[in-house]
């Protein structure tokens, strides 16, 4: 502990802000691990799976700046390579399958990033929807999809050829386990350098290109990184629900997808998480309810008073409150 | 050859099952008959099935009593908004959570396929009486569903073979994108064709289409006789109503609507649809028994059944029979005894289920009476023909089901 | 018969016919969506539910008022316009000093609000109503057998574009309106009352969406969800002809429409999605628009 004394004050508040985190993340990680005894483990997949989508898709709002309004079309990319290669070649064991979903969504990431970074604000928005729709129109009409009646029963299958997915419970560890990864790899990128850049060009991006930054390189690299993670959500999703349709890559889950990330909180790490869980639970205890129809409803109640009233999200607001007290 | 190995495998089936029904005796899960009924209750395909499908149900429970040997039943619905995956994570929470043993209702088939998946992994028991695609039992046909009221193949069995019989032998069809509109449209073809007739084109429309304009632009321009609708519900109305608009049937065409329900013509009314000629399952004013159910129905609901929703019943009685009869909930056991037991109530005649899952029973053929002929609202269809239940559906000959082994 | 490209002469002119009257509805639709984003630089999302808001107060109108199509014409642009200013006034202004994303959030929180609530009241397979009855019949066009009242719609469509067209280019409001999506603050410092010409202008947008509802109610099944879908159309249509540009709007509209009847007549699978291609190829091209000045 003699080291402890030579700290200053701010490197001491630093190093105490830390080990909080650390303990805050060591906390999340043992309610995740005991979560599917407690709830039910299809549900809480769907929550992760959404979530990490959110969380792709705040990676680009929220540290780039960026709004895109065409997110479902990653989402539904990775489910519907990965959907269709496991249905049509059994031997095919899931990673493989989720892995090469998310590549087929990192490379749409790269021909919609280089198309739409060149616009921003309302634009960029358009621009993504417009591409998003012509995805749309692709999963219609392409044989591999199923049209609208989309792919059904994809096997789970046997994770490295060892583990069989079939429980539930094996797939949610499974589950978790690409959570935490997808998770860890956004965290990374925040904290880098790359993500301070991002950030810095968010906050005013004329300044970041003089001071000779490509700021289109980092732009694009933050697109094609949240499209990949976007479609890893997307593939997993479909390997626990085994099935993939249309609804994933209707505009309405790009609007789905911005509301998880408004709510929980924009630019926050664990918004999106928040975020996510809340929308899917509410869904998920509407639909069982006699209100099962206002889902929608609902949830535009949720968009206006977030927008008129708490823009940083349940987690930001928490995080003002935190700041002011514990300062 | 084909015959004797038939009649002995299911003859092993019948040894297997009730030496299973032996050892599960008396075994219904947790003391409760959980039934889940599943449908479109919102969109497009509300008022063919829906919320009077769900009341049809609980009548079966009432007159059933409530119970089976002490077990009481207990009723679950949820709106699959015509979602395949809204169908299918339903029911997976329903078997996972609640426990439920059968599934009924059912009605968009893309809906039904992605659920019937569900059911056979899980091994339990769904009632199909909604959905019309006859895939349903044949490719996609699982040991764990029985598809019950109707399906495309005597559609176009009835409908289509009377409008070639009496003339219409070019056809423009017009069929809904997805696995219901593809069946019927494929089913319809065949018998088109093998009764001499041709198909000139055919047009997909996506599931569902408000405006028919262009499509039925492209159907006068084809020089088709007949414009065949291979599509159910809001797009078959939607399209008549279309059609009408741009005088189709004053340009000396006629349609030929391959999938109506009652409320379809009800909904447009007689002077819209008079002299059409449709295929039905059962129609609530065709014989006393039937009429004296319909009555009921009709107190309860005030509107008079479909024949998915007397089909909703009639099945659910049956099932209820089949638990009673083998003190189980259990899906092989109930369904083995299911297929056992011929059919014959007020909804089915000369019905019986075969090993494919497709409950086979009269259909019929019938035509909208003309406002004249009709003596009140639901006075609306004039019944001309009845096809056996053994012709009218799709020979087991012709099967592509895996249950079927020839 | 003559064939044009393998296809009969008579299909093809319909098909063009049935385009440009569909483009007629995108031009009313975007002309509104242009006239908001000129001066509040906001991407109405609730632009659709106007729209269908319109087509249900014409619907609701003759079943419970026993107001007629004609009376509705007038009335329900002039209720869900008031709607509409009141949604400004309460809501909208509250945000106006922020990034215009946020209108765009909020109106699309306002939109599933609108539908989703009337899905629970009527469903979604959609009322009928009736063709008003001087509008009934059809006409001879030679090529194709044309319903009145799909000529009325072209027609009083197309009067209302270019009379909402002249009032912003030929008269004074016009002028202050032109000149408070320049410059508000100088507007302000000259003494019009912005704010008040930011409320009237919103109001205005969302009763041509209601007009063009009202237009709708006869041809389409009216349901909640039938302004969901034509909205992101209309949206392309808009970003096509330049944001905030008004003859952009309307013009885009009506060629968007003949573009998406041709691709009825060749590929109609691809008939929704052909706009979406031709917006990004302009946006490639001509990043403002195709009469939108660059920024």
């Amino acid at each position: 502990m003699a080291t402890t004394q030579t700290l200053t004050p701010a490197m001491e508040r630093a190093r105490r802000a830390s080990q909080r985190r650390n303990l805050f993340y060591l906390a999340l990680l043992a309610v995740g691990l005991v979560a599917p005894f407690l709830a039910y483990p299809v549900f809480l997949m769907k929550v992760l799976c959404f979530a990490l989508f959110a969380c792709a898709f705040n990676l680009l709002l929220g540290y780039a700046g960026l709004l895109s309004f065409g997110h479902a079309a990653f989402l539904a990319t990775g489910g519907y390579v990965t959907g269709f290669l496991l249905s049509s070649y059994p031997a095919l064991t899931p990673e493989m399958g989720i892995l090469t979903g998310t590549a087929a969504a990192v490379a749409l990431g790269a021909v919609f990033g280089v198309l739409a970074i060149r616009r921003q604000g309302i634009y960029f928005a358009m621009v993504t929807l417009a591409l998003a729709q012509l995805m749309f129109f692709v999963f219609i009409q392409a044989p591999f999809t199923g049209g609208e009646d989309g792919l059904h029963g994809v096997p789970r299958g046997e994770l490295f050829g060892l583990f069989d997915l079939d429980s539930n419970l094996a797939m949610y560890y499974f589950v978790f386990a690409v959570f935490l990864i997808g998770f860890a790899i956004i965290q990374r990128a925040v904290h880098s350098p790359y993500g301070q850049v991002l950030k810095a060009i968010r906050e005013n991006e004329p300044r970041a290109v003089s001071l000779g930054y490509n700021v289109d390189a980092y732009k694009l690299l933050a697109f094609v990184l949240s499209a990949g993670l976007a479609g890893l959500a997307g593939s997993t999703k479909t390997v626990v629900f085994q099935l993939a349709s249309l609804t994933d890559a209707h505009w309405h889950m790009s609007g789905e997808v911005i509301l998880m990330t408004l709510l929980g909180g924009v630019g926050t790490l664990f918004g999106p998480l928040v975020g996510a869980g809340l929308v899917v639970s509410l869904q998920h205890m509407l639909a069982q309810s006699p209100l099962g129809n206002w889902v929608s409803p609902i949830l535009g109640l949720i968009f206006v008073i977030c927008v008129l009233s708490f823009r940083s999200g349940i987690v930001g607001e928490a995080l003002k409150i935190v700041r002011k007290n514990f300062k | 050859m084909t015959f004797i190995k038939k009649t002995l495998a299911s003859s092993i089936a019948i040894a297997a099952t009730s030496m299973m029904a032996a050892t599960a005796q008396a075994e219904i899960s947790d003391g409760e008959i959980r039934i889940g009924y599943l449908a479109d209750m919102s969109g497009t395909y509300r008022d063919l099935a829906g919320p009077g499908g769900l009341e049809a149900l609980e009548m079966a429970i009432e007159d059933f009593g409530g119970s089976v040997d002490g077990a009481p039943i207990e009723v679950m619905s949820a709106d699959d908004r015509n979602s395949a995956d809204v169908g299918a994570n339903t029911v997976r929470g329903w078997i996972d959570q609640d426990n439920v043993d059968l599934v009924a209702g059912m009605v968009a088939s893309s809906v039904t396929i992605a659920v019937t998946n569900v059911l056979e992994d899980n091994d339990k028991l769904g009632i199909v009486s909604g959905s019309a695609a006859s895939s349903i039992t044949n490719e996609h046909c699982t040991p764990n569903h029985i598809h019950w009221v109707y399906d495309t193949y005597p559609l176009a069995n009835g409908t289509a073979k009377a409008v070639v019989d009496q003339g219409g032998d070019t056809w423009f069809m017009l069929t809904a994108d997805y696995a219901f509109g593809h069946a019927l449209e494929s089913d319809v073809e065949k018998v088109v064709t093998d009764n001499g007739g041709t198909i000139v084109d055919r047009i997909r429309h996506p599931f569902p289409t408000e405006d028919f304009s262009s499509y039925i632009l492209q159907a006068q321009g084809s020089g088709a006789k007949i414009v065949g609708l291979a599509n159910a519900g809001a797009d078959t109305v939607n399209a008549i109503n279309t059609a009408s608009q741009f005088g189709l049937v004053q340009g000396g065409q006629q349609l030929a609507g391959l999938l109506v329900f009652l409320n379809d013509v009800y909904a447009m009314g007689l002077e819209t649809t008079q002299g059409l000629l449709l295929t039905t399952g059962w129609y609530w004013n065709m014989d006393d028994e039937s009429r004296e159910w319909a009555e009921r129905y009709y107190e309860r609901v005030g509107r008079m059944p479909t024949m998915v929703q007397a089909g909703i019943y009639s099945s659910t009685m049956h099932y209820l029979e089949a638990v009673e009869a083998t003190g189980s909930d259990d899906a092989q056991t109930v369904r083995s005894y299911m297929m056992e037991q011929p059919i014959e109530d007020f909804f089915a005649r000369n019905g019986r289920i075969r090993e494919d899952g497709r409950m086979v029973h009269d259909m019929y053929l019938a035509e909208v009476k003309s406002p004249a002929d009709s003596t009140h609202e639901w006075d609306l269809y004039e019944i001309l023909a009845t096809i056996p239940a053994e012709e009218a559906y799709r020979p087991l000959s012709e099967s592509d089901c895996k249950l079927v082994n020839d | 018969m003559t064939m044009i490209f393998g296809v009969p002469v008579a299909v093809f002119m319909g098909q063009l016919m049935l385009g440009l009257i569909n483009g007629a509805f995108y031009a009313l639709l975007s002309l509104g969506l242009a006239v908001i984003f000129g001066l509040l630089k906001i991407v109405n999302f609730a632009h659709g539910a106007m729209y269908m808001l319109g087509a249900f107060a014409t619907l609701l109108g003759m079943q419970y008022l026993g107001i007629g199509y004609w009376a509705a014409l007038l009335l329900a642009p002039l209720v869900v316009g008031a709607l509409g200013m009141v949604i400004e006034r309460l809501l909208l202004r509250r945000i106006g000093h922020l990034d215009h994303l946020y209108g765009l959030l909020l109106t699309f929180g306002l939109a599933l609000i609108f539908e989703g609530s009337l899905v629970n009241v009527f469903g979604v397979s959609g009322a009928r109503y009736p063709t008003p009855e001087a509008l009934q019949g059809g006409l001879q066009l030679g090529f194709m057998f044309l319903p009145t009242y799909r000529a009325w719609v072209l027609v009083a469509a197309l009067v209302v574009c270019l009379g909402t067209w002249y009032v912003i280019e030929r008269t004074r409001l016009g002028a202050y309106l032109r000149a408070g999506t320049e410059n508000p603050a100088l507007m302000q410092a000259f003494g019009v009352n912005v704010p008040q010409l930011i409320t009237l202008t919103y109001g205005f947008g969302v009763a041509l969406a209601a007009f063009a509802g009202v237009l709708a109610a006869p041809l389409y099944p009216v349901s909640p969800t039938m302004g969901s879908n034509l909205l992101i159309v209309v949206f392309a249509v808009v970003v096509i002809g330049g944001m905030g540009s008004i003859l952009g709007a309307v013009l885009t509209g009506l060629g968007m429409g003949l573009i998406e009847g041709l691709t009825k007549v060749y590929y109609p699978e691809a008939a929704n999605t052909v706009i979406f291609l031709v917006m990004i190829l302009v946006l490639m091209l001509r990043p403002a628009g195709l009469f939108g000045k660059e920024a």
